[in-house]
């Protein structure tokens, strides 16, 4: 058997997959983080809860209403987009005039509320969600075995972060949402509604978060707390990748996903702490993080 | 043209917080003309321009655009009624490239520039445009704030300051864009400290000191009032 620094490449191959796959999680989830706290300097702590919230609402319409994962994949997120917007409108709208730490406290006291009421009905064990059968199987690509349903959270992953990123970066929309980002008080004196603007970002941020829940559903169980085990390595990416940056969010969910992968293979007793020590790092010699622009 | 004012603020009063900044502002702007705001710094010129635009919120009196009340109006839709702002700072976006900052404001109503005239009246911008907005020369982002008004069909302008710390030959560009746009028939609200630059453009002047206005007077009529002025300017 071939091997890489005494590595059997199949388990490096294989880890480096994993990687893959919980970095296209902390991608999508670091994106949604940083559009929200971009425009509205809420560090959103229900981003967990929202991602198992669109986890749930899959699980939910496929065991009430016979609703398949396909259609469950563009509905949850709308669901899960739309609480966001009520929430917004009734209660996170009410902060934006104080410390930002109160956007803080409140998304935390929801989340908490959101992963208890889930926990009181379903119990804290995972539920088992099946993966369509389109995606079932894999393929061998002669070097490993490539599960299809993981090569599809890959690139599903990957176009949905590009699909954000084209529209913050190329349309109009984006551009009043990277104006506002600087100067929201002059983008609204020009005449655009930017009370609107933030509620959509919030909803955008938390239908990004449904859909990796998803996305997650048959990989990882449907649980109340598969949100709370994730959101803190997500805010660490995001912290690596400089609050507020798009690309920045992007591209360190992957790279750190995979640099966690690779540390599973090489040193596995530092697997779980390894993206903290990188973000101790990057804080020491770059505060504003590695995209960031420093303010 | 017609006598009732295009803009009219009448026992306009404003508060940063709790201090009152503005006491009783009157000011009419008919249609086509160039009204110049005077005063020392910190007279409140730069504070009726945001308390007119709703960014300073706490207001009471009236604002009037074509009899339509702005002052009840959320932020927004003070531009949807057609006024447009230049701020002091200028307020180019660095996120944004030239072109992004030109088509920015949304079009409030027909009879805007398109962006080849703009171009035409800005070739820099035009040669410029796919530059980060905020790499730009502080004529040049000047000249960019405005522009972005013009696209946009506003009937009023709101300018603060526009030749501030701008080398001369960069003052006269500007002058020549405003007489431009006196000629196309806009209404322009002007801040300024500049006198040779003001007295070039302005058919009216308003004089303000602490948050009031002391005295009005028509344009011709500034160089007899020089004494009166630097008495009140401290210039």
């Amino acid at each position: 058997m071939s091997t890489i620094f005494g590595i059997p490449t199949p388990a490096l191959y294989g880890q480096i997959l994993i990687g893959l796959i919980n970095g296209s999680f902390y991608a999508l989830l670091s994106l949604g983080l940083a559009v929200i706290f971009g425009l509205l300097r809420v560090i959103n702590f229900a981003h967990g809860a929202q991602y198992m919230l669109g986890a749930f609402v899959a699980y939910l319409l496929l065991n009430y209403l016979g609703i398949n994962y396909w259609l469950a994949l563009i509905v949850a997120p709308l669901v899960v987009g739309a609480v966001a917007v009520v929430i917004e409108r009734t209660m996170l709208s009410r902060l934006y005039g104080v410390d930002h730490l109160y956007g803080l406290l409140l998304t935390f006291g929801l989340a908490l509320i959101l992963e208890g009421a889930f926990r009181h009905w379903f119990g804290a064990a995972g539920q088992p969600y099946a993966a369509p059968s389109q995606l079932s199987g894999g393929v061998n690509l002669g070097f490993m075995f490539l599960p299809i349903y993981r090569g599809w959270v890959v690139v599903a992953s990957l176009v949905i972060c590009i699909g954000t990123w084209l529209l913050i970066e190329k349309t109009q929309l984006g551009a009043y949402l990277r104006a506002a980002t600087e100067n929201a008080t002059l983008v609204q004196a020009f005449g655009v509604n930017v009370p609107l603007l933030l509620t959509l970002t919030y909803g955008l941020g938390a239908a990004l978060a449904a859909f990796a829940g998803v996305l997650a559903a048959p990989i990882y169980q449907v649980s109340p707390l598969m949100g709370t085990n994730l959101i803190i390595v997500v805010f660490a990416v995001v912290v690596v990748g400089g609050m507020g940056s798009i690309l920045g969010a992007i591209i360190t969910g992957y790279v750190l996903g995979i640099l966690e992968g690779l540390t599973k293979v090489f040193y596995p007793e530092a697997s779980s702490i390894v993206i903290f020590v990188i973000m101790a790092i990057v804080l020491l010699v770059r505060p504003a993080g590695l995209f960031g622009r420093e303010e | 043209m017609s006598s009732a004012p295009l803009l009219e603020v009448r026992g306009l009063n404003a508060w940063y917080g709790e201090s009152h900044v503005l006491h009783g502002v009157d000011l009419d702007i008919r249609e086509g003309e160039t009204v110049t705001l005077l005063g020392r710094n910190g007279a409140g010129k730069t504070t009726t321009l945001r308390a007119i635009m709703g960014i300073l919120r706490r207001r009471e009196g009236i604002i009037r655009l074509r009899g339509k009340d702005l002052l009840s109006l959320p932020l927004h839709k003070v531009a949807q009624a057609g006024i447009g702002y230049v701020p002091e700072e200028r307020g180019i976006f660095a996120s944004l490239s030239v072109s992004e900052n030109l088509v920015l404001p949304p079009t409030v109503s027909d009879g805007g520039m398109s962006v080849e005239e703009i171009y035409t009246l800005f070739p820099n911008l035009h040669e410029r445009r796919s530059s980060q907005g905020t790499k730009l020369s502080g004529g040049e982002q000047q000249m960019l704030a405005i522009a972005r008004i013009l696209r946009t069909g506003a009937k009023i302008i709101l300018l603060d300051e526009p030749t501030e710390g701008l080398a001369p030959v960069i003052v006269q560009r500007i002058g020549d864009v405003l007489m431009a746009l006196k000629k196309r028939g806009m209404t322009i609200l002007l801040v300024e400290q500049n006198f040779r630059f003001a007295k070039k453009v302005a058919d009216r002047f308003y004089l303000m000191e602490d948050g009031r206005m002391v005295n009005s007077f028509p344009g011709h009529e500034l160089d007899a009032r020089m004494d009166e002025l630097h008495e009140v300017l401290g210039v």
